[in-house]
């Protein structure tokens, strides 16, 4: 049975290829029953998520200034005309 | 356009945005900077690909009403230009050496026991509202801690396959290395990373 180490690697593996069915069976075992794995999967894909958020999250706060138009974020990948 | 023409119109948009919110655009370009550097590993090609990029954002500058979105605008630029320089230059002489010298002395032993499972302190918890985090400037600045604390050609890599979004293959014959290589940086990467977002921001914030 896999290991923690060997079961982070095969999540990190995940994200850059489609595992094989062994390797799929082999990880749902583990992460059952392992609650830290499980947690580490979900914290893969949110890894990449936060990553490509990256350019917006330089915040206008480092500078101590404040959006001018609105304080919410949800719109910033909108270029407004 | 002539590079006359082209000065000139910058200088007239850079005044104008300066003249909004000079800390802004400077705070901007040292960060640019920063993520430049860390891709090309050389200042001169860094600052060229930055000024180049803000050039190209603050030519349109009038058309952006918020400045989130002439940041994103901005970054949107500064990785294409790194992307081609990438490209263009298609070896990292340097690649293999850090190569090596991240494969050597780097244990996980912090993070797990000798068989493999995770000590007790480093077992990942689960991150409350993490996508509530990226609104918030101050974990940005405990992410760039977190990635600049990486060996930098984890760092590199890392940013070139999650934010620059290149695909593995790209990544590998730009960086010569093979799949296998590729995946045990980026794990490692991921490992380091994570580890330390949860330290130093997830858990501090269940604290608060």
């Amino acid at each position: 049975m896999k290991n923690c180490q060997q079961t982070t690697r095969l999540l990190s593996d995940g994200q850059e290829r489609k595992l094989s069915f062994k390797e799929r069976a082999e990880l749902k075992v583990h992460v059952i029953m392992c609650s830290g794995c499980r947690n580490f999967a979900q914290q893969m894909n949110l890894l990449r998520e936060i990553t490509r958020t990256y350019a917006k999250g330089l915040d206008d706060q480092e500078a101590g200034v404040q959006d001018d138009m609105s304080g919410n974020n949800d719109a910033d990948d909108q270029h407004k005309e | 356009m002539s590079d006359k023409i082209a000065g000139e119109l910058i200088e007239e948009d850079l005044t104008a945005v300066a003249l909004l919110a000079p800390d802004f655009l400077k705070a901007l370009r040292v960060q640019m900077l920063k993520f430049a550097v860390l891709q090309l590993s050389d200042e001169q090609l860094a600052e060229d690909a930055v000024q180049e990029a803000l050039i190209g954002a603050l030519k349109n500058a009038v058309s952006f009403n918020r400045r989130s979105a002439l940041k994103t605008w901005v970054f949107a630029i500064l990785k294409n230009k790194i992307a081609d320089i990438l490209r263009q230059r298609h070896r990292m002489i340097e690649a293999s050496r850090l190569l090596r010298e991240d494969e050597e002395g780097e244990n996980f032993d912090m993070l797990f026991n000798d068989k493999g499972l995770w000590h007790l302190d480093e077992r990942p918890v689960a991150w409350e509202q993490p996508m509530e985090s990226v609104k918030n400037s101050h974990f940005w600045r405990v992410f760039e801690t977190c990635l600049h604390g990486l060996p930098e050609n984890q760092a590199r890599i890392f940013m070139m396959r999650e934010f620059l979004e290149f695909e593995s293959q790209e990544i590998c014959e730009l960086q010569e290395i093979t799949v296998s290589n590729l995946h045990v940086i980026l794990y490692r990467a991921r490992l380091r990373l994570r580890e330390c977002l949860e330290h130093k921001w997830f858990q501090e914030d269940e604290r608060a």
